[in-house]
């Protein structure tokens, strides 16, 4: 339950605030380059609906979470490492990698497609008070927008990835925490140094699913 | 009794120990002392599997723990307590669920056993009535006896303790030095002790085993290591003008 607080419940903040103004970025941006007649109005729903499932909410949470998440296991793990915690569960017979990091992992696989979900609903929300409040469109076509053209397998695909960058965030932070060496300094080097290393891994993972799923 | 035979132990290109043999007995202190980097807590280390030796056996009352697996590993260190250096308390638990974790881990005790056996320890090292404290929110000293009760919570056969004294001022030192003593006399355990803490050695040490550079230079007891000629130990020991008057004036009583 600690684990779901720390890696689920604590992050539900910034994923709200991100998605929100950004599912609000993308309603208006989409809008303001939609110059041709020929287009109809729900396009702009219908892109940002797209957008948001396809790789907003999974991919650039995902990122954002590897940065709050994993370098916060990073250093929690790499600070138990430095102060000999780790060694302690060790000399009592505890399996440390078990323990610390197993946890870690699924509260990630599990909680993350949840996070993303609702980052989904909010940027879409979001979307839907940028343009309605700007009265850039109405909310009938906004939502038919938000309708047109709906797949349920982008919904899977957008979750898999989620899946897939949550293990990726998690056993990459905890593998530097882990095998820290040395003092504070290097704590914070290990941290930085698993979300640098998480962000690359999630953009090659995301370009590899892609490719597998949708194409 | 721990049994420490050729002992074998290289870091890369590095060898730190070097043929190193010993035997601790149980319901005695024994002292593991000598300068810092010459490979005294590698040796501890090695005792309890945190550092693989090259060569050589370590042996737990005849069990060869150097070649026993994980899981038969694991049975052996639940017989083990150990006080770390810096205490290593789980920061994220208070003091009470820092004793009560090796007990939920591995016993069946009912949680009003459990309570139980966590008042037992705190009252052993004075501390009762402080289980809802934080790690932070313990003084140095705390740390070390908080750490010296999650060490004796399963009833260990073995207790190690690395540095038990740094950091701490003299007179709480002699706190942590006299329960340790107390603790091994009183349920017979097997206690390994590394020290640079001279005052440790005089009041404590039923057994001196001096390490320098990665070998066993000299063992004896608190009293011979007054006496003993050893230059390395001597150049150790009595290195302040101040320690060489006691041990002139000691020698004297001796004689």
């Amino acid at each position: 339950m600690d684990e779901v607080q720390y890696i689920g419940i604590n992050s539900i903040p910034i994923v709200a605030l991100m998605s929100t103004f950004i599912g609000a970025v993308i309603s208006l941006q989409t809008a303001s380059n939609m110059d041709s007649p020929l287009l109809p109005d729900y396009t702009v729903g219908y892109i940002t609906q797209s957008s948001v499932i396809l790789e907003f909410s999974p991919t650039i949470i995902s990122l954002i979470l590897a940065g709050k998440v994993g370098s916060n296991i990073a250093s929690e793990i790499g600070t138990m490492r430095i102060t000999e915690q780790i060694d302690a569960l060790e000399i009592m017979g505890v399996n440390s990698l078990n323990h610390l990091i197993l946890p870690k992992v699924l509260a990630a696989v599990v909680y993350f497609p949840v996070l993303v979900i609702f980052s989904m609903i909010l940027a879409m929300i979001g979307g839907f008070v940028a343009l309605v409040v700007s009265d850039l469109q109405s909310t009938e076509t906004y939502v038919l927008g938000l309708r047109s053209f709906f797949d349920v397998s982008n919904i899977t695909y957008a979750l898999t990835k989620t899946v897939a960058f949550g293990f990726i965030i998690v056993s990459i932070s905890s593998f530097y925490g882990y095998y820290v060496k040395g003092g504070s300094l290097d704590v914070g080097k290990a941290s930085t140094k698993s979300v640098v290393v998480s962000s690359v891994v999630i953009l090659i993972a995301n370009f590899i699913i892609t490719k597998l799923m949708l194409l | 009794m721990i049994s420490v035979r050729n002992v074998n132990k290289t870091f890369g290109k590095q060898q730190v120990l070097f043929d190193v043999s010993a035997n601790f007995e149980p319901g005695r202190v024994n002292l593991i002392i000598g300068q810092s980097g010459q490979g005294k807590s590698v040796l501890a280390k090695s005792m309890v599997g945190l550092h693989e030796v090259d060569s050589g056996q370590i042996l737990f009352d005849g069990r060869d723990f150097t070649a026993m697996d994980k899981s038969d590993r694991a049975e052996i260190r639940q017989e083990i307590g150990m006080l770390f250096q810096g205490s290593a308390l789980f920061d994220s638990m208070t003091v009470e669920e820092n004793i009560k974790f090796p007990l939920s881990m591995f016993t069946k005790m009912t949680k009003k056993e459990m309570q139980e056996r966590v008042d037992f320890c705190l009252e052993r090292v004075n501390l009762q009535g402080r289980n809802a404290l934080y790690p932070s929110e313990c003084s140095g000293g705390m740390q070390k006896r908080v750490g010296i009760a999650r060490a004796i919570a399963m009833n260990p056969k073995y207790l190690f303790c690395d540095e038990p004294n740094s950091g701490l001022d003299p007179k709480t030192a002699i706190v942590i030095d006299s329960l340790i003593k107390d603790i091994t006399y009183e349920y017979g355990i097997t206690t390994i002790v590394i020290t640079h803490d001279m005052n440790s050695v005089m009041e404590i040490g039923d057994n001196v085993i001096f390490i320098h550079q990665g070998k066993k230079w000299w063992e004896g007891d608190r009293h011979s290591i007054i006496t003993t000629d050893n230059p390395e130990i001597e150049a150790f020991v009595f290195a302040s003008e101040f320690m060489k008057k006691i041990r002139s004036s000691l020698k004297e009583r001796i004689k």
